[in-house]
C-alpha cells in the first residue's frame, strides 16, 4: 500500500502505480506508449475528481490529518518572506508546538502564528505532534500584544489534534493559558485572519483562533472534540470515530452553511498535499484578499464587528 | 430486665421513632457516609459537618444560598434550548435535553439572577452539574452573556460558581464558540472595570475551565474541587503514569498559582461581599442580612 494514498484512495494509487510501470518500461525501449499514459492520466484525474466529489467527512478528516498535508512552516515558506522565527514565552520555554515570528506577506510585516506538526518521527516528538503546552500559548499571546504595539496584523495557521493533557501541563495551567488566548484575542487592535490549515482541534485550537475572520481549508476540519473522542464518550466506543465526524458536522462545507466559519479556501484535486506551492499561493490570495477587506473598516468598526460576531455564536430559542 | 435488655430495648424505641419522621429528612455524605439531617445541611449549605465535605448542589440552590433573601431576579430564563443539529448519538439530544430538564427542573445548565449579597448589589451566574454534567452549549453561553451585560449596564460586580465538564458535545462547534463568547464579554467588563469573581467548584473541567471559569479578577475555588483542563482519565491514559496525590484538586491549583484562594462554601458569601465591595471602593458590606435559603 503506498502511504501517499488513503484507503479510500486505493483505485488511484493503483492508476498511479500502473502510469510508473509504463513510464519506466518507456523509458527502457523505443515503444511509444505516451498516448496510453496519457490516456492513463486523464483516467487518473477523472477518479480522483469521483472520489473526492463525494467525500465523508471521516474521509476528509482523514485528508486534514495526512502524513503528507503540508504544515505551518511549509506554507510560511511559500507564502512569506523574510520570516524570522521569535521564541519563548519569556517566562518558562519554547513550546516547538507552536511557532511564529515576523515575515512579510507581498512586502507588507505582519507576524505570524500556527501550531507545528512534525513530519518524522524525531521532529513528531520535539514537536509533540502539534499539541501545545501553555508555554506555546504564552509565547503566541506574547507576538500578538507585540504585534499590536507595532500595529502588525495577526495571521494564524491553526493545526492541532488539542491542548497537550499532561501534568506538567496542568501544573502551569493549561486552561488559564488558553482562555486568556480568547480573552485577548476578542480585543486586539489589530486584524486578525485565522485559518484551520488541517485539525482544528477543540480549545486547543480556537486558543489562536479569535479573529476578524476564521477560514477553513477545503479538507481541513474544526470541531470540539476529535472524532474518536466524541465516539468514546457518546457510544461508548472508538469505532464510531465515522458516525460522530457525521454527526457534528466538522468540515469546513457544514462549518459554512452554519455561519461559523467566513470562508472555505478551495484545495486542489486530491487535496493541499498534491500541490502545497499552489496551495500556498491560494492562501496568500485569500490573506491579502481579507487583510483589505478588514482594513477597509476603522479600527472601532473592526473590533465591535468582531464582538458582534462573536456575540452571536450560538443557536437557541427565545 | 437486665442491663443488656434494657440499652436493646432502648435502641429498638429509638428504631421505631424514627419511622415516624417523613422519607427525604435525611441525607448521607458522599465523602464519610455520615447520615446527617437535611435541615441541619441546608444550613451548613450542604457542606458535611463531620468531614467537611462539599457536596454538590443545584445550581438554583446555589443562587438562593448565596443571595441576600428575596433580592433575586432571575435573568436569561426566555432563553431555551434547541437541536439545530439534530444530533443524535446513542439518544437524541432531543431526549438527553427533556430528560435533564425533568431531573433538574431547570431548562439548561447556567442560572443567573441579578440581587444583593449582605447588602451589596451583585450578578451572579451558577452552573447545574446534574444538567449533561454542567455542559456548555449555546443557552450557556447566551445566559452568561445577558447575565455579565446586566452587570456592566448596571456597574455591579458579575459572579459566577462553575461546575462542568466542558463543551457540550451535542452542540459541535457551537459550543466551542461559547467560549470565545463568554470570554469576550469578560473582556468588556476587565475594559469597563467591573469585577469578574469565578468561583470554581467541584469538578470544573474542559471547555469551562479553559474560558469563563480561569477569567476571573479573583479566581476562587471551593475546598478539594476538582479543576483542570484535561480530566484525570484523559491524561493518565495519555502520559500513562500514575497521577501525584491531590493532583488537579484546589490546594494543588493553589499551590501552582491558578487560583487566588479557597474558600469554604460557609463563608463564600462574607468572603466575596467583602471583596467586591473593595474593588469598586464602596463601604464595608453590612453582614446582618440573611441568605435567601434562610
Amino acid at each position: 500500500m503506498d502511504l501517499n494514498f488513503l484507503e479510500f484512495e486505493q483505485p488511484i494509487a493503483e492508476l498511479e502505480a500502473k502510469i510508473e510501470e509504463l513510464r519506466y518500461v518507456g523509458n527502457d525501449n523505443d515503444l511509444n506508449i505516451g498516448e496510453e499514459i496519457t490516456q492513463l492520466q486523464a483516467k487518473s484525474k477523472q477518479l480522483t475528481k469521483q472520489i473526492f466529489s463525494n467525500l465523508s467527512p471521516w474521509q476528509i478528516s482523514q485528508i486534514a490529518r495526512h502524513p503528507r498535508r503540508p504544515y505551518t512552516l511549509d506554507y510560511i515558506e511559500h507564502i512569506f518572506t523574510e520570516f524570522n522565527e521569535l521564541h519563548g514565552d519569556r517566562a518558562f520555554a519554547d513550546d516547538p508546538a507552536i511557532v511564529g515570528g515576523i515575515a512579510r506577506i507581498e512586502g507588507r510585516p505582519v507576524m505570524v502564528i500556527g501550531q507545528q506538526k512534525g513530519r518524522d518521527t524525531k521532529e513528531k516528538i520535539r514537536r509533540n505532534f502539534g499539541m501545545p503546552q501553555p508555554e506555546g500559548y504564552r509565547k503566541a499571546l506574547r507576538l500578538m500584544k507585540m504585534a499590536e504595539r507595532f500595529n502588525m496584523p495577526v495571521m494564524t495557521f491553526i493545526d492541532t489534534p488539542g491542548a497537550y493533557p499532561g501534568i506538567e501541563a496542568e501544573e502551569r495551567g493549561q486552561s488559564e493559558a488558553i482562555a486568556k488566548n480568547l480573552f485577548e484575542m476578542s480585543q486586539l487592535k489589530i486584524p486578525v485572519i485565522c485559518t484551520v490549515i488541517g485539525e482544528g482541534g477543540s480549545g486547543g485550537a480556537l486558543a489562536i483562533g479569535v479573529g476578524d475572520r476564521v477560514m477553513m481549508l477545503q479538507y481541513s476540519t474544526y470541531s470540539v472534540i476529535s472524532p474518536e473522542g466524541c465516539a468514546s464518550i457518546l457510544w461508548k466506543s472508538a469505532d464510531y470515530a465515522s458516525t460522530a465526524a457525521e454527526v457534528m458536522g466538522i468540515t469546513s462545507e457544514r462549518l459554512l452553511e452554519l455561519g461559523l466559519i467566513d470562508e472555505v479556501i478551495k484545495e486542489p484535486l486530491g487535496g493541499a498535499h498534491r500541490k502545497p506551492e499552489n496551495m500556498a499561493g491560494i492562501i496568500r490570495r485569500a490573506l491579502v484578499r481579507s487583510l483589505a477587506d478588514i482594513e477597509s473598516m476603522p479600527v472601532q468598526g473592526m473590533l465591535d464587528k468582531r464582538y458582534e460576531r462573536l456575540m452571536a455564536y450560538g443557536t437557541f430559542k427565545c | 430486665m437486665n442491663w443488656i435488655q434494657k440499652i436493646t430495648s432502648s435502641i429498638r424505641i429509638e428504631g421505631t421513632a424514627k419511622k415516624n419522621i417523613p422519607e427525604g429528612l435525611w441525607g448521607k455524605c458522599d465523602s464519610c457516609s455520615a447520615i446527617l439531617y437535611k435541615p441541619e445541611l441546608e444550613k451548613s449549605f450542604w457542606v458535611c459537618p463531620k468531614c467537611d465535605n462539599h457536596m454538590k448542589i443545584g445550581a438554583r440552590q446555589r443562587l438562593v444560598f448565596f443571595l441576600d433573601k428575596t433580592s433575586e431576579t432571575e435573568i436569561g430564563s426566555e432563553v431555551q434550548p434547541q437541536d439545530a443539529l439534530k444530533f443524535k448519538d446513542l439518544k437524541k439530544y432531543k431526549d438527553r435535553l427533556g430528560q435533564a430538564q425533568k431531573a433538574t427542573g431547570e431548562k439548561d445548565a447556567l442560572v443567573a439572577m441579578s440581587g444583593k449579597v449582605n447588602g451589596v448589589p451583585v450578578v451572579a451566574a451558577a452552573f447545574d452539574f446534574n444538567f449533561m454534567a454542567g455542559s456548555m452549549g449555546s443557552v450557556v453561553g447566551e445566559r452568561f452573556v445577558r447575565a455579565a451585560n446586566v452587570a456592566l449596564s448596571q456597574k455591579v460586580p458579575f459572579i459566577c460558581f462553575s461546575t462542568s465538564g466542558g463543551a457540550r458535545m451535542q452542540e459541535a462547534l457551537f459550543s466551542l464558540m461559547q467560549m470565545a463568547k463568554t470570554s469576550a464579554v469578560l473582556a468588556k467588563l476587565s475594559q469597563e472595570g467591573i469585577p469578574f469573581i469565578s468561583v470554581l467548584t467541584n469538578p470544573t473541567t474542559g471547555g469551562v475551565s479553559a474560558s469563563l471559569a480561569m477569567l476571573g479578577d479573583i479566581n476562587i475555588a471551593e475546598p478539594n474541587a476538582l479543576i483542570g483542563f484535561a480530566g484525570p482519565r484523559v491524561i493518565e491514559q495519555t502520559v500513562r503514569q500514575k497521577l501525584p496525590d491531590g493532583f488537579q484538586r484546589s490546594e494543588f491549583l493553589l499551590e501552582h498559582g491558578t487560583v487566588d484562594m479557597i474558600v469554604d462554601r460557609r463563608e463564600m458569601r462574607e468572603t466575596i461581599a467583602q471583596v467586591v465591595a473593595m474593588l469598586q471602593n464602596k463601604p464595608s458590606p453590612d453582614v446582618k442580612h440573611l441568605p435567601s435559603a434562610v
